[in-house]
C-alpha cells in the first residue's frame, strides 16, 4: 500500500470534521521516537499524534504515549485546551491503543512534556485557526474579528459551536511548521492545577485496568517458572495436570503453563506439573561488587577536560572513595498482568505497559504474524517508573489463550514481579578528586561500574576532569528505572562534594556555590537553602543536581535513632522550565522524594545461585507513611523557557542529601546505597 | 473426589446492602471472589500477603485483608467494596477528599486506602496525623503519595464533622 493512499484510508475511516496531523520532524524527533512503524499499517507512519474535531463538535486527541500515573492525561489535555480555547472537559484523549493512535516508541526518559505536549498544542492551534476561517468564511466576516473563546467560534455577532461549522466535511490539515503557540506568561488552562481529569474513576474503583479485564469464556492463566535465572527444563510430566477438569496446558520449548476457568484450578494445575531443572551457580548480592569490577570494560570518556594528573598535582587535599549501590526492584503496585484473546487470526491484548507498539513488536516476533493482525490496548496503567517496558507476560497470555482457543487472563504474582521483571542495575562507584587550598575544585575522576552513565556530567565547574562508565556483566536481568544510574551518580558525586568541602574547612553549601558558575543550578541551591534554612539547622545535608533538562537542590535534616537515621524533614527547588501543572508536578516531585527513601535507606535484593532470597513485600522493605519526613517543595517557574519532563528527576538528590546529613551527625559518610543496613555509631 | 471435600461451599454473600449467591469453596480468597465471580474489581491484587493493603475492604466496618481473607469467614457479614461507598450517587466524604487533595497518582492504592481511611475514621471520628500514620501504616502507596493520603482524611474527618453539626 502506497503512503498516499494509507492515508487517504486512514482520513476517510475517521469521518467528518476537523483533521489535524502533527507530522514528526527530522531527524531529532525521529531518534527519540524511534523506528516508525509503516508498510501496511492502517495508518501513515510519518504522523505522530492528531487531533480531531468531530462533526458533533466533540474533540479526541489521539497518540500513543501511556498514562501510568504521570499524570499525562490530565496534563497534555490542558495543553489542547490552552490552543483551542475550549473546556478542559469538552477533549478526549485516546491513548496507547495500537489500532487506534499512532505509533510512539514509548513513555519513558521524561519525554511526553518536551516532545509530545508541544505537538499536540501545535495541532490545537491549527484546529483553532481552522475554525476561525470556517466561521469567516461562513458569516462572510473579516477573519480578524473572529474568535475562539470557551469552545464556542464568536465573531461579529455571531456565535457558534464547533459542530455548527462543518456540514458533513471533511477538513485536513498537517503540521509541519512551527505555528504560533500562546507563550507561558499568557497560559490560562496550562501553568495552572487542574484536577486529574478522571479522578472520580479511581475513587469509586470503576477504572479498569489490565489485572480488571474480563472476557467472554476467558481462562485464568498460571506459568511455570524455572528454578532459578538460566536454568534449563530437563523433563516435565504434565499428566497430572492435564487430567483437571478444564485445564489446558501449554507447551513450547522451556515455556511452560496452564489456563483454567477459575485461578484457583489454574494453581492445582501448574502444582500439578512435575518438571526438573538443571541450573549453574551464580553470583551473590555478597559478591556483587566484586563480581562487577572483575567484568567490567574499559568504557569511554564522556565529557573529559583538561588534564586530571595537572589538576591533581595543583590540589592542596585529594579525596577517593568507593561507594556500591545495590540492586533494587521497581514494585509497581500492579503487577505485570495481559488479558489475551485471539479472533479468526488477529490477536488482541489488554496489558499494562509503557510501550505498547514494542510489545506489538514482541508479540509479531513471538507468533511470526504481521503486526497490524496484533492489537495491543493499555489501560491507565496501575505504576510502572521504568519497570513495563516489555511484553513477557503479553506473550505468556497469548501463548495460552492460543493453546486454549479462549482468551485468558494471566496477572503475575508478587514474587513472579520481583523475580521474573528487570531491576535497577547494581554498581560501583569510584571518585578520587582533589580540591586547592582556596576551596577550587581542581580535579574530577569518575568511575562508574555497571550502573549506568546517566547523571554522571557535572554542573561543577572543574577545569580537570574525567568521567568513564564501564559496563559490565549483569548477574541479574537489569534495565531501565525512575531516573535510571543518576540517583547512584548523584550519591555519590555529592557525598564526595561534601568530603571535598570538608578537607577544606568549608560550609558545604558556600563550598558548592564557590564551584558553580551555572545560573540555573545556582538558583535552585539557593532557594532549598533558604526555604531550608540552612546554617540554623543541625543534623543537615545538602545536594544538587541536573538531569534531563531539569535542575534540583534538596536540604535533608536526619537523627540518628538507635543507630539508625530517620529523616526529619527535607527541602526540595525544583525547575523544569514552564511549569505546566504546578499541583500535579508537587505530587510528581513529592512522590519521587518517598519513593527515593526506599533505595537511599533499606531496599536491596538479596540473591544466590540465580534466586531472588527476598521476594516478597514483607521480606523487601519498601517506604511507608511511617517514613515519610516533612516535604517542602520549592516550583522555580522558568516561563521563559521550554518545559522539561519531571516524573523522573525529582527523585536523585534525596539520597546524597540524606547521607551528607549523616556525615554531619556523626561524622562517618555512608558510601552505599541503601545506607541504613548496619546501625550506624 | 474433590480438594474440599468435606466442607460446605460458601453460597451467598452481603455485599454493599446486596444479597449476591455465589458458589465458592470455603477456603478460596475473599478477594477472588469478589473480583473473579462477582466483578467487583475495585479491590486490587497488590501482594496476596496482607502487606500493602491494595485489596482492603471492610467487613461490618473494620479494613480486612481481602487476600489473606478466607470467603467463609466473610460470610453473614456486611462486605463494603469501593463500589458500595457512593450513597445515592453521592461520593463518601473521604472519596470527596481524595479528589480534592489529589492523593493518587497511578490510583491503583487508591480504593485500598480509602477503605482503610473509612475504617479508621469509624472508630476516631477525628484522628491526629500520627493516628492517621500509624492505622494506615499497612497501606502502601508506590507513587510516594501518602503526605495527600494523610491531608484526605484529616480534611474528610473535618467535613464529617461539619456534616454532624449541621444535622
Amino acid at each position: 500500500m502506497t503512503s498516499a493512499s494509507t492515508r487517504r484510508d486512514f482520513l476517510a475511516a475517521l469521518g467528518g470534521g476537523i483533521v489535524v496531523l502533527c507530522v514528526a520532524g527530522e531527524p531529532a524527533d525521529a531518534q527519540e521516537s524511534g523506528r516508525r512503524s509503516g508498510g501496511g499499517d492502517a495508518r501513515p507512519a510519518e504522523i505522530s499524534a492528531w487531533l480531531h474535531i468531530a462533526e458533533d463538535g466533540g474533540v479526541t486527541v489521539f497518540t500513543g504515549k501511556t498514562e501510568v500515573g504521570q499524570n499525562i492525561r490530565t496534563s497534555l489535555t490542558q495543553a489542547v485546551a490552552e490552543e483551542l480555547h475550549a473546556p478542559v472537559a469538552s477533549i478526549k484523549m485516546l491513548m496507547a491503543d495500537t489500532d487506534l493512535t499512532p505509533f510512539d516508541m514509548g513513555t519513558f526518559g521524561s519525554r511526553t512534556t518536551p516532545t509530545m505536549a508541544p505537538q499536540l498544542r501545535k495541532a490545537a492551534a491549527a484546529a483553532r485557526e481552522a475554525l476561525m476561517d470556517l466561521a469567516a468564511s461562513e458569516w462572510k466576516v473579516d477573519r480578524g474579528t473572529v474568535q475562539v473563546a470557551d469552545g464556542k467560534v464568536i465573531g461579529n455577532g455571531h456565535t457558534a459551536g464547533f459542530s455548527e461549522l462543518m456540514h458533513g466535511r471533511q477538513f485536513v490539515q498537517s503540521i509541519h511548521g512551527e505555528p504560533k503557540l500562546t507563550p507561558a506568561l499568557e497560559w490560562k488552562v496550562a501553568g495552572h492545577a487542574i484536577p486529574k481529569v478522571d479522578g472520580r474513576e479511581f475513587v469509586t474503583g470503576h477504572h479498569r485496568y489490565s489485572t480488571d479485564v474480563k472476557r467472554p469464556g476467558m481462562l485464568y492463566g498460571k506459568v511455570l517458572r524455572p528454578v532459578a535465572f538460566g536454568a534449563q527444563l530437563t523433563s516435565l510430566d504434565d499428566s497430572a495436570a492435564t487430567q483437571i477438569p478444564g485445564v489446558t496446558v501449554a507447551r513450547e520449548g522451556e515455556f511452560a503453563a496452564v489456563a483454567a476457568p477459575d485461578a484457583e484450578t489454574a494453581g492445582r494445575a501448574l502444582a500439578a506439573l512435575k518438571a526438573e531443572w538443571k541450573s549453574e551457580p551464580q553470583p551473590s548480592d555478597r559478591d556483587l561488587f566484586a563480581y562487577l569490577r572483575a567484568n567490567a570494560e574499559a568504557g569511554e570518556d564522556r565529557d573529559a577536560r583538561g588534564s586530571v594528573d595537572r589538576g591533581m598535582a595543583e590540589a592542596g587535599h585529594k579525596v577517593a572513595a568507593t561507594y556500591t549501590i545495590a540492586y533494587i526492584a521497581h514494585i509497581p503496585l500492579e503487577p505485570r498482568a495481559a488479558v489475551a484473546e485471539w479472533n479468526g487470526g488477529k490477536l488482541t491484548v489488554w496489558t499494562g505497559t509503557q510501550r505498547p507498539f514494542g510489545v506489538r513488536e514482541e508479540l509479531a516476533s513471538a507468533f511470526q504474524i504481521p503486526e497490524e493482525r496484533i492489537r495491543v490496548i493499555v489501560p491507565d496503567t496501575g505504576s510502572g517508573y521504568g519497570g513495563k517496558h516489555s511484553g513477557e507476560c503479553a506473550i505468556e497470555a497469548a501463548r495460552l489463550a492460543k493453546a486454549a482457543g479462549k482468551p485468558v487472563k494471566v496477572v503475575w504474582t508478587r514474587q513472579e514481579e520481583f523475580t521474573w521483571s528487570y531491576f535497577r542495575p547494581g554498581g560501583v562507584i569510584d571518585i578520587s578528586a582533589g580540591v586547592r587550598a582556596d576551596g577550587r575544585i581542581s580535579a574530577w575522576e569518575f568511575h562508574n561500574y555497571n550502573s549506568g552513565p546517566s547523571g554522571m556530567q557535572v554542573t561543577y565547574d572543574i577545569p580537570n576532569r574525567r568521567m568513564v562508565f564501564h559496563p559490565s556483566k549483569s548477574p541479574l536481568r537489569q534495565g531501565s528505572y525512575r531516573g535510571l544510574a543518576a540517583t547512584a551518580n548523584h550519591f555519590a558525586r555529592e557525598s564526595h562534594i561534601d568530603d571535598l568541602a570538608h578537607a577544606v574547612a568549608m560550609d558545604p553549601l558556600e563550598f558548592r556555590l564557590k564551584n558553580l558558575k551555572d545560573e540555573r543550578q545556582r538558583a535552585v541551591l539557593q532557594a532549598a537553602a533558604e526555604k531550608f534554612g540552612w546554617g540554623k539547622r543541625k543534623n543537615a545535608g545538602l545536594s544538587i543536581g541536573f538531569e534531563k533538562g531539569s535542575y534540583l537542590a534538596m536540604c535533608a535534616e536526619v537523627a540518628i535513632e538507635g543507630g539508625r537515621p530517620k529523616i526529619l524533614r527535607v527541602v526540595q527547588a525544583f525547575e523544569c522550565g514552564a511549569v505546566v501543572n504546578p499541583d500535579h508536578l508537587r505530587n510528581q516531585v513529592e512522590g519521587a522524594i518517598v519513593m527515593a527513601i526506599g533505595g537511599a535507606l533499606f531496599e536491596q535484593l538479596r540473591f544466590a545461585d540465580g534466586k531472588i532470597l527476598n521476594p516478597m513485600l514483607s521480606r523487601y522493605r519498601v517506604p511507608r507513611f511511617g517514613d515519610v519526613p516533612v516535604i517542602e517543595t520549592v516550583l522555580v517557574d522558568r516561563k521563559d523557557l521550554p518545559s522539561a519532563g519531571a516524573g523522573e528527576t525529582p527523585i536523585v538528590g534525596l539520597a546524597p542529601a540524606v547521607g551528607n546529613a549523616i556525615f554531619a551527625a556523626t561524622g562517618k559518610h555512608p558510601r552505599s546505597m541503601p545506607m541504613a543496613t548496619e546501625a550506624l555509631s | 473426589m474433590t480438594h474440599n471435600e468435606g466442607m460446605a461451599q460458601v453460597t451467598e454473600l452481603h455485599v454493599n446492602g446486596t444479597r449476591r449467591r455465589v458458589s465458592a469453596s470455603p477456603e478460596r480468597s475473599l478477594l477472588s471472589v469478589l473480583r473473579d465471580d462477582l466483578d467487583l474489581t475495585g479491590a486490587k491484587y497488590g501482594c496476596g500477603e496482607g502487606q500493602c493493603g491494595a485489596c482492603t475492604v471492610l467487613l461490618d466496618g473494620q479494613a480486612v485483608r481481602s487476600c489473606i481473607t478466607h470467603v467463609s469467614a466473610a460470610a453473614g457479614k456486611r462486605i463494603t467494596t469501593i463500589e458500595g461507598l457512593e450513597s445515592a450517587g453521592a461520593l463518601h466524604p473521604l472519596q470527596e477528599a481524595f479528589l480534592e487533595t489529589g492523593a493518587m497518582q497511578c490510583g491503583y492504592c487508591t480504593s485500598g486506602m480509602i477503605l482503610s481511611g473509612v475504617s479508621l475514621l469509624g472508630q476516631n471520628a477525628s484522628p491526629t496525623d500520627a493516628e492517621i500514620v500509624h492505622a494506615m501504616q499497612g497501606n502502601i502507596c508506590r507513587c510516594g503519595t501518602y503526605p495527600r493520603i494523610v491531608a484526605a482524611v484529616r480534611l474528610a474527618a473535618l467535613h464529617q464533622k461539619t456534616m454532624r453539626r449541621a444535622s
